[in-house]
């Protein structure tokens, strides 16, 4: 079981407080009609699937019930920093 | 001593007990065993008082129903498999020698029908050849017709315990708790790493699976700074119960090692004292979130795989020792020692020490001469090096030895064999580590050869090893290991300084020699052709069977196990699978270390489920939500229905009435004159700000910009696919202030859903969203009559339909309370739904009764809401929709907002192409031509029943009822391209062999028009 830091809690809490939220920084396209079946598809269906660094959302679902970012090794499991929606992570795969 | 050759059926009560030691004394505890009464003493397991009594057979194995003896003497013993107790309490699959004797023990095998000792199975020894490996995969895949009569075969003959048919008289717990540094393992690495760990002021939990402390020194005759070991071990174990940052935690397995350093542990408070407990906690479980871990898990002795070497009276070393030593126990009387590497002579000296006579020491190694071999010789033992001890022989009981020298590499047998005279043969092939908490985590064990065992890979997690589960087997290099670890994790979790040198711990030390390396000894045949040489006892894998099954081509570890199920029993493969893995690479010509090994997962060993649940059982299972009337509701009568946790009324039966009476005759009131509903469960969520008209109308199907106050909209909610999610009404309170009403199962979903949409994609939109669910009471008051009802108990509100219309909504007092009616309809009636704060809802609910008296006002349940709403044509979500249909596969293009600017969450996904196909499953009605004939929900729908299976199947009935008002049935269904098919027969073939034909109509079938609704 996760032990996750909630970025506006500012507290480690247990993962079953939490919700997984899926991939995270995709971002909603702003004239869906303006796509091709095929770029709309990999809007809605297509994910990177990392081996290793992920980045995904959470949602503090039975806490603040706010969603916020991780930055997860899907490998380990480790979660090396979790961030604000809205902001960038600072560990990205490039630098690994 | 004849009794060592007699079955325990033979064994008399109270009989002199022919292993015991006269030197080992102490409390008479009464016990059976397979019915048999018996007798051992206090600090006993039941493996060790099954031995005092001379108890050769303690069960038969799974496949050949052979004769099994305890073999090991903890977690290991794969053979020695008992059902404790019988009733409600009893438990399966526990391993005897792990199970504390307590006064009135009653246990039997699990294995070995009808008894253990005549066994059909055993009889028809010839069965076992015809269970080859893989045999369940190739028996089984074809003629599929025959499983049954297999399963039901093996099951009864190869039974692996039972489970209690009746409730668990037993209470659980589960606690959560932190720690500094958690010791797993309290023998010597263990019990120092607490100290040290102790000492630095870090809050320490130190956990075993033994009833008491010390590990191995508990059957160690090794001295320690001067003490006894077992001395020494009791003035640590003192020493550590004074810390107050110290919790010790006996009979206790850490079963789990899990991810970010949370580690299960289950603690077994009472099952030494009986097999229920009334008035304690049996068991409990403690979930751990420890910033560091020390594991000190120990090691398992290896046996060897000779022919034969499963006969009762074949057992480890060490289990041998540990048996004299800790329980006084001599397990037989003549002894032959068979050992690879100096650590086994030990069991000879302790052996020697009982009177009992060592025949002699079967060595592999050419010339062992360390410390203990010189004195196992200076006693005058026999010691026969370069020999492997190449079969036993016996039937219940070991009769013989065969040696033979063999040749250095220990492949092939060198010389005359001769037999040795014996009734206990103790081997072993060294030791291997306890990595199965390392593995947990994900670290890969890593072969070593120097130690002819895995070690634990790279830590992964907040973890260390020490001691024996490191590779570490020597006493004084556990002793600094774990020193050492302790320290270490107390100072990465903040306390004492780490690392540094410890006063050693003054042990005797002995000169070693290495090894031999030895998976599998040599017979004179080969393998294939030898008596069966077994590696994995407990599901009868032998030698050769691996060999076999890399002759049919198997090379992976992994399909291997499963293909000859190595270390698929209770004992997961601790004895046998290095062993298993090593027969493995030499038959595929590669190492070890490139074979590989399978991984270790939880439970460390079996975990009671009743742990598991703890107090989250019975009516503490998941929480129950009532309604304001709930009491009203059983009052009346009303049988219940499960809608997500609510507790809703499904129909309300009076005398004499079956459902089906009941539902006719609620939906009639409603039709002809009126009827009330408990609708509070619906999900309320209360939408304010700014932005809030903007987000509503981005997140529904239509529009809800230009909504008035007053007014509602009936509203889908899609996924961002296109398919819908949930649906409801929409009511505008006021300027920037909507209230959203959503499904009963919904409501948690679709509040989710706003927050994700609100704080990841539009965070720049000011909108703010409160559940309001349990804060209001929902009344809905429908029929011809309904108005002269309402207006009976509310006088503030004009309810003339121009004033008052169809999907209006008016502040107003209803029985004297503030409320909330909204004008929508989910009969096709005139309704009211009257929502008033929760508390006020049983008056307002008795008040609107005893208004509605005159109309015969009648209380309905979800049945009677399910027909009368699919009378009408009207959708549930979940049930007529799955997650893979559209608005307009629902005939419902009207509620999607053609013109809305934003393009509104799913909407794109309505064009894609596959959403446009012509032969989607589309909402249809269906009417049985058979009138009273009532489809069950769930049939499958075919254009034509005559065709061969498998049949073309064109859709589903998704809500099937009779309809009273209407007097037939009525069934909406999913068909393909059922929109275009009106008139056309389908039919439903059921698993019955009948088969229903049914005309396709439209869904609405009761005023299709909407007349009655707009009155």
């Amino acid at each position: 079981m996760l032990l996750i830091h909630c970025p506006h809690c500012q507290e480690h809490r247990e993962e079953e407080e939490f919700s997984y939220g899926g991939e995270a920084h995709i971002v909603r396209p702003l004239e869906p009609e303006a796509l091709n079946d095929q770029e709309w598809g990999d809007y809605l269906f297509f994910r990177t699937n990392s081996r290793g660094i992920h980045h995904e959302m959470w949602y503090h679902s039975v806490g603040c019930r706010r969603y916020f970012n991780a930055t997860r090794n899907t490998v380990t499991y480790e979660i090396l920093e979790t961030y604000k929606t809205g902001t960038q992570p600072t560990i990205t795969g490039a630098k690994l | 001593m004849s009794s060592n050759r007699e079955s325990p059926n033979q064994v008399r009560p109270n009989q002199e007990r022919p292993n015991r030691l006269p030197t080992h004394t102490g409390t008479a505890i009464d016990f059976t065993f397979n019915g048999v009464a018996l007798q051992g003493i206090a600090g006993d397991t039941l493996a060790s008082a099954l031995l005092a009594n001379g108890v050769n057979v303690v069960g038969r194995s799974f496949k050949y129903g052979r004769p099994r003896g305890i073999f090991g003497h903890g977690a290991e013993e794969p053979n020695g498999i008992i059902q404790l107790g019988s009733g409600a309490g009893t438990v399966p699959n526990l391993k005897a020698t792990q199970v504390e004797l307590y006064q009135g023990l009653e246990a039997s095998s699990v294995n070995g029908w009808p008894s253990v000792n005549f066994d059909v199975m055993g009889l028809v020894g010839a069965f076992g050849r015809l269970m080859p490996p893989g045999f369940y995969y190739k028996t089984f895949m074809y003629p599929k017709k025959l499983w049954m009569t297999y399963e039901h075969f093996i099951r009864k003959a190869a039974g692996l315990g039972a489970t209690p048919v009746e409730a668990d008289p037993d209470s659980y717990d589960k606690l959560n708790q932190h720690c500094d540094v958690l010791v797993v393992g309290a023998g010597p690495a263990g019990l120092v790493a607490a100290r040290e760990a102790a000492r630095t002021g870090a809050r320490v939990i130190i956990a075993d699976e033994q009833s008491e402390f010390g590990g191995s020194l508990l059957a160690s005759k090794q001295s320690i700074d001067g003490l006894l070991a077992t001395d020494w071990v009791a003035s640590l174990a003192t020493e550590l119960k004074a810390y107050s940052n110290v919790q010790l935690l006996p009979r206790s397995t850490v079963f789990g090692y899990y991810d970010h350093n949370f580690l299960t542990i289950l603690e077994r408070r009472t099952d030494h004292l009986g097999l229920t407990s009334a008035h304690q906690v049996r068991q409990r479980i403690h979930r751990v979130r420890a910033a560091q871990v020390v594991l000190a898990t120990g090691a398992f002795e290896r046996p060897l795989v000779f022919a034969h070497n499963d006969i009762p009276g074949v057992m480890l070393a060490s289990s041998v020792s540990t048996y004299v030593n800790r329980y006084g126990v001599a397990p037989g009387n003549k002894l032959v020692l068979f050992t690879t590497n100096d650590n086994a002579y030990q069991t000879a000296l302790d052996w020697h020490q009982t009177g009992r006579e060592v025949v002699a020491v079967i060595d592999t190694r050419a010339d062992p001469s360390g410390d203990i071999v010189a004195a196992v010789k200076a006693l005058g033992i026999d010691v026969i090096a370069g020999h492997g001890l190449i079969e036993a022989q016996g039937r219940k009981r070991v009769k013989r030895a065969l040696i033979a020298p063999i040749n250095k590499a220990g492949t092939e047998v060198s010389g005359a064999v001769r037999a040795l005279d014996c009734d206990l043969i103790a081997c072993s092939g060294g030791w291997s580590p306890a990595v199965h908490l390392s593995s947990h985590t994900g670290a890969k064990p890593i072969w070593d050869e120097s130690i002819v065992g895995f070690r634990p890979g790279k830590s992964i997690q907040q973890e260390r090893s020490a001691g024996a589960c490191r590779g570490t087997f020597d006493l004084a290099g556990c002793l600094a290991e774990g020193a050492s670890a302790g320290a270490v994790a107390a100072s990465l979790s903040g306390y004492g300084e780490g690392n540094r040198q410890f006063p050693v711990c003054a042990v005797e030390e002995f000169a070693e020699q290495p090894q031999q390396a030895l998976f599998l000894v040599p017979h004179t045949k080969s393998t294939s052709r030898a008596p069966s040489q077994f590696v994995d006892f407990q599901l009868d894998v032998s030698a050769s069977a691996i060999e076999l099954a890399v002759r049919e081509g198997f090379e992976s570890v992994e399909h291997v196990k499963r293909y000859t199920a190595l270390g698929f029993g209770t004992d997961q493969g601790k004895l046998g699978n290095i062993n298993g893995m090593a027969i493995l690479a030499n038959a595929l010509e590669q190492s070890i270390a490139e074979t590989g090994t399978t991984i270790f997962r939880p439970s460390y060993t079996p975990t009671t489920f009743g742990a598991i649940a703890g107090r989250d059982v019975n009516n503490l299972f998941d929480p129950e939500r009532y309604t304001a009337m709930h009491r009203w509701h059983q009052e009346r009568g009303a049988e219940f229905e499960n809608v997500g946790q609510w507790k809703r009324p499904w129909f309300f039966p009076q005398q004499g009435e079956t459902m089906q009476d009941a539902v006719n005759r609620e939906g009639l009131a409603v039709r002809n004159s009126v009827g009330i509903l408990d609708a509070t469960t619906l999900g309320k969520i209360d939408i304010q700000g700014p932005d809030a008209a903007e987000f509503i109308t981005r997140m529904y199907s239509n529009s809800y910009l230009k909504l008035a106050p007053g007014k509602c909209r009936y509203g889908v909610m899609l996924k961002e696919d296109g398919m819908i999610f949930d649906d409801g009404v929409c009511a505008c309170l006021g300027e920037n202030h909507y209230l959203m009403f959503t499904t009963t199962g919904g409501a948690a979903g679709v509040l989710a859903w706003l927050e994700l949409w609100q704080q990841t994609e539009w965070p720049d939109l000011q909108v703010y969203f409160t559940s309001v669910t349990d804060h209001w009471t929902t009344a809905t008051v429908t029929g011809p009559n309904a108005r002269k009802v309402i207006a009976k108990v509310c006088s503030d509100i004009e309810l003339s339909n121009e004033n008052f219309a169809f999907m209006d909504w008016r502040d107003g007092t209803v029985a004297g309370v503030k409320a909330r009616i909204f004008r929508i309809s989910f009969t096709g009636e005139l309704s009211y739904e009257v929502n008033v704060p929760a508390h006020y809802g049983r008056h307002v609910w008795e008040a609107l009764m005893a208004a509605g008296e005159e109309f015969n006002i009648t209380p309905y349940g979800t049945e009677t809401m399910h027909v009368l709403r699919a009378e009408k044509g009207f959708i549930i979500v979940g049930q007529d929709t799955d997650g893979s249909m559209t608005p307009a596969d629902m005939n419902m293009d009207w509620v999607v907002g053609k013109n809305k600017t934003f393009s509104f969450i799913g909407k794109r996904s309505l064009q894609r192409s596959d959403m446009l196909r012509q032969n989607r499953k589309q909402l249809v009605g269906l009417k049985t031509l058979q009138a009273e004939t009532v489809l069950p929900e769930g049939a499958q729908i075919v254009f034509d029943d005559k065709q061969a299976i498998p049949m073309s199947m064109q859709g589903h009935v998704t809500s099937s009822y009779y309809s009273a008002s209407l007097g037939h049935s009525i069934a909406l269904a999913v068909v393909k391209g059922g929109h275009s098919r009106l008139g056309q027969i389908v039919h439903c073939p059921l698993a019955d062999g009948r088969s229903i034909a049914a005309e396709i109509v439209s869904s609405v079938f009761y005023d299709p028009q909407g007349e009655r609704h707009h009155v």
